[in-house]
């Protein structure tokens, strides 16, 4: 760990607050992209055995 | 090589990115992680800021990548307003909270940046405040389409709001030229040499960089199948509901 002297404090917030923020916009994209995937095949499999 | 129309396929879209995301991906990966650990670790204070210039590595990679989302989105806009093409439209949805994030994280960055150097976190100064209002321009075109049923209507109106607001994205790169005043400073990045940062932080600020744009290139791709997803499962709901 780097010595960050007086200017620890803004420096890990700033690191802490952003992987944070990324993680999170990955995580709900992730997610969201499985439910739809998942919610699409099954509404076009209902329509096919529906004819 | 086919004609770059042919990706306005929705399938075609689909195949594509299917196989170019997990390299995309990985690609984000290795060069976000180097790039910030490099910048953390490897890298010295600078004699004026002291650590705090290891927040470059956040600040300049999403404040960049905040203006140039909503210039994806512009041609994105463009494309749909003049061609009629869903994915395009879609492609700008997609794009709209990856930027919103990435103009999140200037702010809170560069506001926990400007504490210890200027001794505020907040000046109403040109670029602080283009950025805010770019921000909320964001937020304002992501409402705008989740309040509208109709996918054609919304894609019309979030793409004129979205050329009204490519105004405040060029204001918020070219603020500081605009105006000449205020607390932030010039672009970190310069052709000039004089002007632009010294190497030893200059390349591992390129690697960060490099990770923010396939980062967002990434996040486009997959957001832009679940939106093409989205929108043929409304489709086919409303068959449904017509039989």
């Amino acid at each position: 760990m780097p010595d960050l002297g007086k200017y620890a404090e803004a420096v890990l917030s700033s690191y802490v607050l952003s992987i944070l923020l990324v993680v999170a916009l990955v995580a709900v994209s992730i997610r969201r992209a499985r439910k739809m995937k998942n919610a699409l095949e099954e509404v076009e499999k209902r329509g096919k055995s529906n004819g | 090589m086919g004609s770059i129309w042919e990706y306005a396929n929705p399938k075609k879209f689909i195949t594509t990115t299917d196989r170019l995301l997990p390299w995309v991906s990985a690609l984000a990966l290795v060069a976000l992680v180097g790039g910030l650990v490099w910048g953390f670790f490897f890298t010295p204070d600078d004699y004026k800021q002291g650590s705090t210039v290891k927040i470059i590595y956040l600040h300049v990679p999403s404040a960049l990548m905040a203006i140039n989302a909503w210039m994806m989105m512009l041609v994105a806009s463009l494309i749909w307003i003049v061609r009629r093409h869903h994915v395009s439209a879609l492609a700008a949805r997609a794009a709209a909270p990856v930027g919103a994030v990435m103009t999140l994280i200037a702010l809170i960055t560069g506001a926990i940046w400007g504490q210890p150097m200027w001794g505020t976190w907040w000046e109403w100064d040109p670029r602080l405040t283009s950025f805010l209002i770019l921000f909320l321009f964001y937020l304002g075109y992501m409402a705008l389409w989740a309040a509208i049923e109709d996918d054609d209507t919304a894609a019309d109106l979030t793409s004129i709001l979205c050329l009204v607001g490519s105004v405040f994205a060029l204001l918020s790169r070219y603020a500081v030229n605009f105006w000449n005043q205020g607390l932030h400073q010039g672009a970190s990045l310069s052709m000039d040499k004089e002007e632009n940062v010294a190497d030893v932080f200059y390349y591992p600020l390129l690697v960060s960089i490099a990770g923010f744009i396939l980062l967002f290139i990434a996040l486009v791709f997959l957001r832009t199948q679940t939106e093409i997803r989205a929108r043929r499962m409304r489709a086919l709901l409303a068959r449904e509901r017509m039989k």
